[in-house]
């Protein structure tokens, strides 16, 4: 079933962002943009979310946060680097305080660029990374499977 | 007479018409903000998702008390609709709440938590005024059982209109609606995280969600008996008081928690023991 790229709920994280990124993924909400209309809800939770997207680069105060929140979203998730900063440290690359992109924390799947990024740009973003998400998850059905079938004969491996 | 068919036919229709109000709910919310909104069928897609999504749980209690939660939905809202005593149907309804508070107080998570002491006193808040519809009705039709109050010839909404403008003021706070979605909500409110579904995830979550469909088909039930007298009057009568909650929604910021205690109580207070009171001394005149 393809349930999964009809409800995708993203998690908003600004990391070391200078906000226009963020304001910016919000006015996909706006009546304007209206990302609702492809099922995807802005949720505060982890727990509850699929798409993880990310502004600004990664510096030692949010190091841990964001790879506590990447382990708290449940599988199959994808992360969605968006934003020049968030991608590869941007024009704060040099600084002595950012360590770069959040692909030096996480895997990031779709990288979106600009300076800030566009609406339009960030909304194609997470539809690329909606296919992502549906690959990962016949690879975490497989998985599954595999790990059954690995242990269902005899049953007395343990 | 307890009917096991309508039971059955509760159980199978009760998620495919809760879902499509639901859907309908989120596209006329979309339409009242000037957005476009979702496809009437996304609250199916959003529990289909859920179920395909890993099932991350912090203590194993949480799956237990979902399922108690649910399982206690579907039974009131099943015994509802057989006709059974209203009384006994209220009581496997709080209980199941119980099973949500306990299920989220079982993960030890702040977020969660504070959901849980919310929905603890949104159950608080909603709790009287249920009873006393109940008493309401059985003072009417002298019958605590749901289908011989549905057979009642006398139309009960002109009996009890105090207890039903106090009924809609909980029916509010039941289908989690501004201004008093405490505990959760259905918008993209993030002061709380989630509230009391903050540390439910994947599976366990669509299982709250297929009871909350559940709950409402019941609760729009319930808004039938006060029409029961007339079916076309009870259908137009529960669509309207859906629409009513969804501008209600749409119109309104959330309040604090001690707003809604003190106004739920003081309606309950007001409209349902005045009602009940005028009635009791009016009952060899009425009816």
């Amino acid at each position: 079933m393809t349930y999964l790229k009809k409800s995708p709920w993203l998690l908003h994280y600004d990391a070391s962002s200078c906000n226009g990124c963020d304001i910016e993924v919000l006015a996909c909400l706006t009546p304007l943009y209206d990302v609702e209309r492809f099922g995807i809800i802005n949720t505060g939770n982890p727990k509850h979310a699929d798409v993880f997207v990310v502004t600004g680069g990664v510096n030692e105060q949010n190091r841990e946060v964001i790879r506590n929140i990447y382990e708290q979203i449940p599988e199959p998730k994808v992360v969605v680097a968006v934003g020049i900063c968030a991608s590869s440290g941007g024009i704060f690359r040099e600084c002595y305080n950012i360590s770069g992109g959040i692909d030096q924390l996480i895997p990031v799947d779709v990288y979106v660029p600009g300076c800030a990024a566009r609406p339009e740009s960030i909304i194609d973003g997470i539809v690329k990374s909606l296919e992502i998400l549906e690959e990962k998850r016949i690879q975490m059905k497989e998985r599954a499977k595999q790990k059954e079938q690995g242990s269902s004969p005899g049953g007395g491996e343990r | 007479m307890i009917s096991l068919t309508n039971a059955i036919l509760f159980l199978l229709l009760a998620p495919i018409i809760g879902g499509l109000v639901s859907g309908i709910d989120r596209k006329l919310t979309a339409r009242m903000q000037g957005r476009v909104g979702p496809p009437i069928f996304q609250p199916f897609y959003d529990v289909g998702k859920l179920l395909e999504k890993e099932n991350l749980v912090v203590t194993s209690s949480q799956n237990f008390y979902i399922l108690s939660y649910i399982v206690f939905i579907v039974v009131s809202g099943a015994l509802f609709f057989a006709g059974g005593d209203l009384l006994l149907v209220i009581f496997a309804f709080t209980l199941a709440h119980i099973f949500l508070v306990l299920g989220a107080y079982a993960s030890n998570s702040p977020y969660s938590f504070v959901g849980a002491e919310r929905e603890l006193i949104q159950i608080i808040a909603y709790e009287p005024m249920i009873i006393l519809s109940a008493v309401g009705m059985y003072m009417v039709t002298k019958s605590f059982f749901v289908n011989e109050i549905a057979a009642s010839e006398l139309p009960l909404i002109l009996y009890l209109p105090g207890v039903f403008i106090g009924f809609l003021m909980v029916f509010t706070i039941k289908l989690r609606k501004s201004p008093f979605d405490l505990s959760t909500s259905h918008h993209a409110h993030q002061e709380l995280v989630k509230g009391v579904t903050t540390e439910f995830t994947g599976p366990n979550l669509a299982r709250i969600e297929i009871a909350h469909w559940y709950e409402n088909v019941f609760l729009l039930g319930f808004v039938y008996l006060f029409f029961a007298f007339n079916p076309v009057i009870a259908i137009v009568a529960i669509i309207v008081a859906y629409l009513l909650e969804i501008l209600i929604d749409n119109t309104f910021s959330r309040v604090k928690w001690q707003l809604t205690l003190k106004s739920a109580w003081i309606v309950a207070g007001m409209m349902g023991l005045v009602n009940l009171g005028v009635l009791y001394y009016l009952a060899g005149v009425l009816i």
